[in-house]
This record gives structure tokens, sequence and C-alpha cells, in this order.
């Protein structure tokens, strides 16, 4: 339920930021030709994030694959701020709601391409049986479903999981109620180490 | 002849393809068939583009060199963090793609007759063609300097053998040299660049050659970036301190370079200084490539006036100018505007070679800045189209904030590597 709130609440902030976008490009500048395809509004992101959404790493996100709700979530809260990012929060702002769903279905329907990139086997073995413990119940299969609008974990770039990790632990990134309960559980009981594991499960997963 | 029933299959198959498409073609009385020149980012992008959204079109893509350098990310093999084969890239990819790459120089285009001609007197003719030479530069403007002094004072604005020179001399410096850069007058490839260029050598000094320092020599008053530039020069290298590793000076002190003294291997400023070099880096004022002044693109400001949402030529109809050499209006001469007009254009092309209106377009610029170690940052827009297609017009984006976090800019460094993996990728993979 909370999760609902937390979307509705990103949504809201969103089109707040769209509607005073819209009214200071109504006084300070001319129309847009606006109504750009699906395709013409994707292809402008694979400079960043790879062809088809597949990013070659070895930080930006790939965003093939992932479940619309997610990925219109996110961005949503990257225009709003409500989600932090070095460089998304100017982007995100650029785009209609309808355009971002656009976008969204775009992307859902690539494949998630699993990155190739170097984790320790230990550490993986460690990191499956915490995830299973903490993480599984939303992040099903490994990490790797985007169902329940999940953001994807395994075979993503390892910095990126790291950042976004470590800007929830910090309070930077609102996370949901049952991610928040779980993951404070896990930092309590395992620390670092219990991120250093996870973080090399979802690197081992390349297939 | 056997006919089997897979061989059945696939025959019916053809005739029946052959049928569905030809009729269209017939009616539209036209091939389809596209010639690029030039592959660096603008043109190889559209030649892989127009193929993804149409394989049914011929496109031929001309390029005098078989390997491409990027000029971006050159400024860190100037800095020692990358070699020159990390900015080299082959056009294997494009022919994965269907693009029949030809390696020749171009020597000119009829525009009425729609033929490409290179030096090997070849001809190569086409329904659209696009071209994307590139920058050339005004060889004029700086008493002194040109080509032939350019081999031994290197520009190193068109990555290279050029970069390789300017990298070796640094490494020959001894400690406490000086190092001067002459940055070009607006507008020109890479806003930022040279300002990068200046802190990579710095952060190349810094570790190496502690004594030395970097001086650029500017004509404008202002630069790109330029807070956030200050910001990391006052970090990292002193600036504007008694120990400043690198120092500016614009068109407030007429510092902007007029003369090159190749003997003395010093440069004049408009003012009359004249600064004595150990390393000198002469960045000219530019103008579109070669090819556009032989195809008769340019204007008289030496660039390619173009419909900002096709980039068909203004001068010739079924030519379209990509890349730094068009007159991008609103949008900066960088790799990723290149990139993302490139797509504009092939989606255009691909359209009206298919008896459709073009669509709507949509475009991004995003550019890293990597002033140090673990040290970026970016400036990113979105911009769309206006109504009267006078100007490609941002409609969000901005700098990194000038305070954020070190946290923020060292994530922009391996964000700023993802960005040139993906991106070059995108252009040539």
């Amino acid at each position: 339920m909370a999760y609902k709130t937390f979307t509705r609440a990103a949504l809201v902030a969103g089109l707040a930021v769209g509607a005073a976008f819209s009214a200071t490009a109504a006084e300070e500048k001319p129309k847009m030709m606006m109504g750009a395809d699906a395709a013409m509004l994707a292809n402008t992101c694979a400079g960043c994030h790879g062809t088809g959404g597949n990013s070659q790493g070895p930080a930006a996100p790939t965003i093939a694959g992932l479940s619309p709700t997610y990925f219109e979530e996110t961005m949503v809260g990257f225009a709003s701020g409500e989600i932090p990012s070095t460089i998304m929060n100017r982007i995100a702002k650029g785009y209609s709601e309808d355009e971002i769903k656009a976008m969204a279905k775009f992307y859902a329907d690539k494949p998630f391409t699993k990155a190739t990139q170097s984790f320790d086997a230990d550490l993986a073995a460690k990191g499956a049986k915490l995830h299973d413990k903490y993480c599984e119940k939303c992040h099903a299969e490994g990490g790797q479903s985007p169902e329940d609008d999940a953001g994807v974990l395994a075979g993503q770039w390892t910095p990126y999981v790291n950042w976004t990790l470590a800007d929830y632990k910090a309070g930077d990134r609102e996370a949901t109620k049952k991610m928040k309960k779980k993951l404070s559980e896990m930092l309590e009981r395992e620390g670092s180490d219990g991120v250093m594991a996870l973080l090399n499960y979802y690197a081992s997963q390349q297939k | 002849m056997k006919i089997t029933r897979r061989g059945f299959i696939q025959t019916a198959g053809a005739a029946t393809a052959a049928g569905m498409i030809g009729v269209p073609y017939i009616a539209l009385g036209a091939s389809k068939k596209v010639v690029v020149v030039g592959g660096g980012s603008a043109g190889a992008t559209a030649a892989k583009y127009i193929r993804l959204a149409d394989p049914t079109t011929d496109v031929t893509l001309i390029e005098a060199n078989s390997n491409y350098y990027t000029c971006y990310m050159s400024n860190e093999v100037l800095g020692g963090d990358r070699s020159m084969d990390d900015i080299k890239f082959g056009y294997s990819g494009l022919g994965k793609h269907g693009v029949k790459v030809v390696h020749a120089k171009v020597t000119g285009i009829d525009a009425k007759a729609r033929v490409v001609k290179t030096s090997d007197g070849s001809s190569y003719s086409y329904d659209r063609c696009v071209v994307a030479p590139g920058i050339d530069f005004q060889w004029d403007k700086i008493e002194g300097y040109d080509a032939k002094v350019a081999e031994k004072i290197p520009h190193a604005w068109k990555a290279g053998p050029q970069t390789a020179l300017l990298r070796n001399q640094l490494e020959a410096m001894k400690d406490g040299g000086v190092v001067v850069i002459a940055a070009p007058p607006n507008p020109f490839r890479c806003p930022p660049g040279p300002y990068e260029r200046a802190s990579q050598i710095a952060m190349y000094l810094k570790a190496h050659k502690p004594k030395s320092k970097v001086l650029i020599f500017d004509a404008k008053p202002k630069f790109s970036k330029q807070g956030l530039f200050v910001g990391a020069w006052k970090k990292m290298y002193g600036y504007q301190s008694d120990n400043a590793m690198i120092e500016w000076h614009g068109q407030q002190e007429e510092a902007g370079v007029v003369k090159v003294n190749a003997a003395s291997n010093s440069i004049v400023t408009a003012f009359g200084d004249e600064i004595k070099a150990d390393v000198l880096n002469v960045i000219p004022a530019q103008k579109a490539g070669a090819i556009a002044f032989a195809a008769g693109l340019t204007n008289d400001g030496g660039w390619c006036p173009v419909d900002l949402g096709t980039f068909e030529s203004k001068i010739h109809p079924n030519i379209h100018v990509l890349g730094d050499a068009s007159i991008a209006t609103g949008m900066p001469k960088s790799g990723y505007s290149a990139n993302s007009q490139a797509k504009v254009c092939a989606a255009a092309i691909v359209a009206m070679m298919n008896g459709q209106e073009p669509g709507t377009p949509s475009y991004v610029n995003t550019c890293y800045s990597i002033a140090g170690k673990d040290y970026a940052f970016s400036v990113a827009a979105v911009y769309r189209l206006t109504e009267d297609r006078s100007k490609i017009a941002s409609v969000s984006g901005g700098l990194t904030p000038g305070d954020a976090s070190p946290e923020v800019f060292k994530r922009e460094v391996a964000y700023a590597h993802s960005w040139y993996n993906n991106i070059t990728h995108d252009i040539f993979g």
C-alpha cells in the first residue's frame, strides 16, 4: 500500500514540475513541435544508456527490459527531484508524461542483456543467500525479474547498483516501506560486507 | 533445380515480398539509395540508423581513412589515462548492419546529377546524400600558422597523429616547462574542449612535472562551463594562487593569438605580448570540412545552412549536412549533438524515401568534461524544434551544480566513461 502512495505522490510532484515548465515555456519560448514517436524519443537515450538501452558500462545502467511502471516512476522521480541523480534530474524534465510512457514501453519491449563484469565467487555465493533472505520477495528470480515493477538487479552494472543502494542507505532516496525494512535489517546484521556480497551476487549473473 | 518443399516456400515467399515492396517502389518511381560522405560520429550514425529503420535502403558510406579517432576523450590521451588505441574505431560494425563501406577520398558532389565522385575515378549515384565532413581550419587567421607548421606545432583538434604528437611533446617536456594553448574563437568543435584539455594536461603535470604550467590564451571573453572549470582548477591546480598551474587569459586582456613564431615556439597576442612555450598547442578558427566547400554547401560564414528538422541543405536539395559542419542553431557542436542529429536526419530520410512526411524530431546533447582525478561535470539538454523551424530550442537541462558534492563529481567520471563506451558503440558497433 505504501508503495502505491509513494507512486502517486511522485506522479503528482512530476506533474507539478511539468506544469511549471509549460507555463515558463509559453511565456518565454516559441511553440515547439510536439508528438515525436517512441523510437525518436527513445533513441536519444542511447548515447549514454546504449543502443536499445543495453549499456556497455562501466556505470551507466541498462534501461532495456525494465517494467514500464518502474521506468515511469523513476523518470517522474528524477523530474521532481525526489530521486537523486547526477544528470537525469536535468534531462527527465524535458519529457511529458505521455512521452515518458512511450519511452517506457519502447524499452520494456527490448531484452535486458546482462553485463559482463568482474566479481568474487565466494562473495557472490554469500550474496545469493542474503538476496534470498532479504530481497527475493520483490526482486524475484535472483533479481532478474522486472515483475511487480521492481528494478532489475541481476546483471546490472555494479557501480550503479552500489550508488543506488548508497543513496537509499543515506536516506537521499526514498525506499518503499517494505524495502526500507528489509534493507535496514540486512544492514544491521551484515553491514557493508552484506552490500558487497549482494553486489558480487548481482554481478555474477551474466547469462 | 529440384523443387523441395523448403525451396518452394522460399521462392514463394520471395515472390510475395517482392510483389509487396515492388508496388510502392514503382508508384514512387524511385529506388532507395543513400550515399554518406564521411565516417565520423554523424556520418556513421546516420548510415547505421537508416539501415536499422529500413533495411531495404541501400546505404554506402565513403570515408578516406580506414580508422576513426574520436576527438572526444582524446584529452584523456593527453592526460595519460587513455591510449591512442582506446580512441580508435574501425568500420566492420557498420558492415554488420549492411552498410557498404568504401575507403576513398571524395572529390566532388554533382547535386544536379546526384552523383558523388571519388579520387580513384569512381562515381556513386544517390537518391539522398548525407555529407558529414567535420571541420577544417581557417589557416589565414593566425599569421605564421598553417598546415605545414601544424606538423610540428600541433592543433590536435582532429584526433589521430596530431593527438599523439602533442602527447609525445608533453612527455618529452622538462619539469618547469610552459605549455601554451591558443583557444579558438566561436563557433568551434567541442566548446568545453580547450579547457578540459588544459585540465587534463595540468593533471598529468601535477603528477609528473609539478613545476610546470599551462597557459591558455583566448580571443573570447568567457568560455563553456567556465564556473565549473574555475571551481575545479581552484580545488586541484591552485588557480589564481601564487602556485597556479593553470592560467587563463581572455579577451579582457586582448589575449587572442594573432601570430605564431614557429622558430622560437612562441605566440603573439592581439595586445602584442610574446610568450615562449616549451609545448605549444594552437587551435585555429574553424569552418566546415573541405568537401562541404567543394560541393557548394556552405554560406559566407563557412558553415552549412540546413533545415533543422531534416538536416537537408538549404542550398542543394537531396543533400543532408550533418555534424560539426552544419548550422544546427541552438545546439553546440559536440559528438552527442552529431549522434542525435544524425538519428533525426536518418528518420527523416527513411520517411521521405518511403513517401511519408518526416516525423516530429527530438534531440539530446550530453557533454562531460573530466577536469582531474575523480572530478568530472556535465552539461545536458533535451531539445525540440520550434514550430517555425528556426531553432532547436532546449526544453530542459543545465550544468552540474557548482556546489555538487565530491561524490557527484566522482560519479560523473564513471558516467563520462560510460557515455564514451555507449556512444561509440552506438555509432560504430
